[in-house]
């Protein structure tokens, strides 16, 4: 737990954000309204490929309350690339709107900027664009096929990133095995769809020489450097605010070829320029999660254990390099193993590029995928072993007694005690009553199934030696905690919560620290100007890495008002104790208060001798190393065979993610993830057509789950902590989407192995599953 | 430039006369000539909810009625569910209580939507709480915290 004796840490404090949310009063981005403020609109490829003959921007132009048109012509030579955080070398860059050709649908043409949002759209449907289409290539096993369509023509093929990983250990033990199955998975492209999609309001302000941007954005730091290197406006004269984001999902880590541009426009008109997407231009543009081919041979033994994994994995990236995107893959690899002794593996990556939208992290980025391979192998091998999914995994967990443990896949793990959560599962559900009851159903021929997950993943991102210099900075995390002289704190934090409530717990974390209340906290986030460096909230870092750096200040403070305490009480230092707000010489009843010594740290005339006035301190936080949380996760389904509907009947999830700063706060994590987790086993799947027209570009066609479709889930958690941090907490933003899908899956496998079915692919909808279970009975 | 339409609108208790464009989306009216923002815009499409305000009593998605649709007639919106400034309906109340929102960008919408659950049925189950809302779309929560919010605000006005 923190440093400081946890008493409002620990508790299910409600939220310090709410009030100003549940009364309308919050600003996101669209909110922002500003003297002089024009709004832009996208002009966008109807096409997957082809060449741009030409482009006639005069009659949106000439249009009323237009003030001006871009595409590309405008801005050759005076602006840089579409941001990325790893570079490639060889592989080209993505300007900021097409130039001369246009890669997928969706793709920005030109931008129209007029004094209304209608003014602008009215217009930019007048942009004439003619383009000489050609042949798209859509599939990503296609792209690879010899001959296919490229989509970038100077390259010789469409592979980004090719990594072969052979390893004559991994063969050695597929000759030893009793076993071996293969199995193909897909893990299909979905859309993150925060629901306030991408925004931005960018202001130039010619006079200071300053550009201000309002982004919903996860890391507004990261902005700032990237606006900064692409536009070629020194980044002390940038300041990002990333005020209320609505949901990010990894989909807001990037800065988008979009922002770039219209802090280019503004500083063109001199004037501000917003802009929000539409849904339909957030399904097209913003970028997609997922989309994985992955081909795994396993080798096993007759009493379960798995000793080794050969794989090959096909992302694919889409039609340009995001800001990881063709990194994503890696990441599934390193957590192969989940957690689980396997003692070699061999993976071949490839990240392809299509003629579709470009895919990046979305909760979870590359772990979900690891963790869907992974359990979906173990149920595999249950089945072809014929022990029970549990006693599958009981063998091959590593045990607890070796952390920190490294994989054969090279991630180390910090601590883990697998064996804990799934005995809590076992009896929370009643695992073996279920099974019992599924054996008397499956003799009345329904299709019950039970599935299971027992995962692990990364969080809390992470040790700098990880970053690129394309990012700028490392992923380290900071914090200033700045006490005024009346005793009342104000954080500033460089995560950038977006939902996750970190005003809460690290006001929680401040109460424990020096005795003040909730209220006389503010903890200032999203704003490069008023914060110090920061790096941002993804990759489940806010309280691991962030809550740390917090930490670490909240020590330095503490330390520096002990020191000034210890002078007035006329003590040595060592002899002053805290509690409950006060500052007390031991064994007297001589106290000074934190109000009274904070005042004291501010005046002139009560100087302490060394020290320097004020009550103020940095901190930043470097982990040393990841944390790995795990869980173990049942659900049960039941599926209609007359219409392949699937209802789930039970969800229980009992994760272990170190200590809990604020269990309310946790589980509203879990539960959303869990949701969204099932949401793409079950329903969601970005779709594009053999032309690479989008099929699911409005909420019409991509299915988004909703209230009606869950019962309510059953949670609880063990506690594991972590040494990483001084908070021993792990991360916690991402375990549900990662746990959920291969349990989901698994279930629905389970309910229709009777029938020889041993694979659903995601999104297991009840047109597939009826399919399925029709062509089991025709076989 | 456009022709222009006057539509006059009770908001919240108070009355706005207006020129606007007769294309006008109430969304829009309410967002950009009366600078209420609570109501967000998620799909244009009437399919996310995030929108949601009454008019004349009923809930709908603003950003399918247009601004004329609710000339002469009393719209509320988020802003305007308590009873006075330094109080909280009972629904912001079982939000804030039961943590029924993480990014907040739905919460609008999702709680006037529950409003009207709640005006023509006091004392829901949870499973008519869950069909009530089946037409506003939470990305953060997995609804089961706003079920419970629901939940809370029905046994607090109530008197449970």
């Amino acid at each position: 737990m923190t440093t400081f004796r946890p008493n409002s840490v620990g508790r299910p404090i409600k939220r310090r954000e709410d009030p100003r949310l549940i009364r309308g009063l919050a600003t996101y981005t669209d909110d922002v309204k500003l003297p002089g403020m024009t709004c832009a609109a996208f002009v966008r490829s109807d096409f997957a490929a082809g060449a741009i003959r030409s482009i006639d921007t005069s009659a949106a132009a000439a249009h009323p309350g237009v003030v001006g048109v871009y595409t590309y012509a405008d801005l050759d030579g005076k602006v840089g690339a579409t941001p990325i955080g790893v570079e490639i070398p060889g592989m080209p860059d993505h300007p900021l709107l097409a130039n001369g050709r246009v890669l997928y649908v969706g793709h920005p043409v030109a931008v129209v900027v007029a004094e209304t949002p209608y003014a602008a759209r009215d217009a930019a449907a007048m942009v004439e664009v003619d383009i000489e289409p050609r042949e798209a290539v859509v599939d990503v096993e296609a792209a690879l096929a010899p001959g296919a369509p490229r989509v970038y023509e100077e390259l010789d093929s469409n592979v980004c990133l090719h990594i072969p990983a052979p390893n004559p250990e991994a063969d050695k033990l597929f000759e030893q095995a009793d076993q071996t199955l293969s199995i193909r998975l897909l893990n299909q492209r979905v859309a993150p769809f925060p629901m306030e999609g991408r925004a931005i309001c960018a202001h130039w302000e010619e006079g200071p020489g300053k550009l201000t941007i309002w982004t919903s954005n996860q890391a507004p730091h990261s902005v700032k450097q990237q606006i900064a290197m692409c536009l070629g406006i020194p980044e002390i004269r940038i300041r990002a605010i990333a005020p209320e984001v609505g949901g990010g999902f990894g989909a807001k880590i990037p800065t988008y070829a979009e922002d770039a541009l219209l802090c280019w426009v503004s500083r063109d008109l001199m004037r501000p320029v917003k802009w929000a997407e539409t849904r339909t231009e957030n399904l097209l543009g913003m970028t997609h999660g997922r989309g994985h081919v992955e081909k795994i041979d396993v080798a096993f033994q007759t009493d379960g254990r798995v000793l080794a994994l050969k794989g090959q994995t096909i992302s694919e990236i889409g039609a340009f390099r995001s800001f990881f995107g063709p990194f994503i893959a890696l990441s599934t690899h390193t957590m192969s193993c989940g957690c689980y002794d396997i003692k070699a593996v061999a993976w071949e990556t490839s990240s392809v590029f299509t003629n579709t939208m470009a895919t990046e992290a979305y909760r979870g980025a590359g772990r979900p995928e690891a963790a869907y391979i992974i359990e979906r192998v173990m149920d595999e091998v249950a089945a072809a072993t014929g022990l029970d999914p549990v006693a599958v995994r009981r063998r091959n967990f590593i045990s607890k007694d070796v952390f920190p443990h490294t994989t054969p896949s090279g991630a180390t793990y910090d601590t883990g005690d697998y064996e804990k959560p799934l005995d809590r599962l076992i009896e929370l559900a009643g695992y073996d009553e279920a099974r019992t009851a599924q054996r008397s159903a499956r003799e009345e021929g329904r299709l019950v199934g039970i599935g299971l997950a027992t995962f692990t993943e990364v969080c809390g991102l992470g040790p700098s030696t990880g970053a690129t210099p394309q990012q700028r900075m490392g992923t380290w995390e900071s914090a200033t905690v700045r006490v005024e002289p009346t005793g009342n704190v104000t954080v500033y934090t460089g995560v950038s919560p977006h939902g996750q409530g970190q005003e809460t717990v690290f006001a929680q974390m401040v109460a424990d620290a020096f005795g003040v209340g909730l209220d006389d906290v503010v903890v200032v986030h999203g704003d490069t100007d008023q914060v110090q460096h920061g790096v941002g909230t993804f990759g489940s870092r806010g309280i691991a890495v962030g809550g740390a750096a917090l930490d670490m200040a909240l020590v330095k403070v503490h330390a520096k008002a002990t020191r000034i305490a210890a002078h007035h009480l006329d003590a040595p230092v060592d002899q002053i104790e805290f509690e409950d707000g006060e500052f007390t010489v031991s064994g007297t009843d001589r106290t000074l208060t934190f109000r009274e010594v904070a005042e004291k740290a501010h005046l002139w005339n009560v100087n302490v001798p060394g020290e320097e006035p004020g009550l103020e301190a940095v901190a930043r936080f470097e982990p040393s190393a990841t944390t790995f949380p795990f869980g173990a996760h049942l659900c049960q389904v039941e599926i209609d065979p007359e219409s392949g509907q699937i209802e789930i009947q039970r969800y229980v999830a009992i994760d272990d993610f170190g200590e809990v700063l604020n269990p309310m706060l946790a589980d509203g994590q879990r539960l959303g993830g869990v949701v969204q987790g099932i949401g793409q086993a079950m329903w969601e799947e970005v779709q594009y057509d053999e032309g690479g027209q989008l099929l699911s570009g409005t909420l019409m066609d991509y299915a988004v789950p909703r209230a009606k479709h869950f019962p309510r889930m059953e949670l609880d958690n063990t506690v594991t902590p972590t040494p990483i941090n001084p908070l021993g907490a792990k991360g916690i933003g991402e375990l549900g989407t990662i746990g959920a899908t291969p349990c989901i899956v698994n279930a629905i496998v389970d309910a229709l192995r009777p029938l020889g079915i041993t694979n659903i692919d995601m999104p297991a909808k009840p047109e597939r599953v009826w399919q399925a279970i029709r062509s089991a009975g025709a076989a | 430039m456009p022709r222009s339409v006057p539509v006059t609108v009770t908001v919240n208790g108070s009355k706005h006369e207006r020129e606007v464009e007769p294309r006008t989306l109430l969304v829009h009216f309410l967002r950009e000539e009366l600078d209420l923002t609570g109501a967000h815009i998620g799909c244009e499409s009437t399919l996310c909810g995030a929108c949601t305000v009454h008019l004349d009593g009923r809930a709908v998605k603003s950003c399918t009625v247009l601004a004329v649709q609710a000339d002469g007639q009393q719209v509320t919106t988020i802003e305007g569910l308590a009873a006075s400034a330094d109080e909280l309906h009972p629904l912001q109340t079982g939000f804030w209580e039961k943590h029924g929102l993480q990014c907040g960008y739905c919460t609008p919408g999702m709680i006037m939507a529950a409003k009207q659950l709640l005006d023509d049925n006091p004392n829901p189950t949870e499973a008519e709480i869950r069909e009530a809302i089946d037409g506003n779309i939470c990305r953060c929560t997995g609804y089961q915290q706003i079920v419970d919010a629901v939940q809370h605000a029905a046994d607090v006005a109530g008197g449970a």
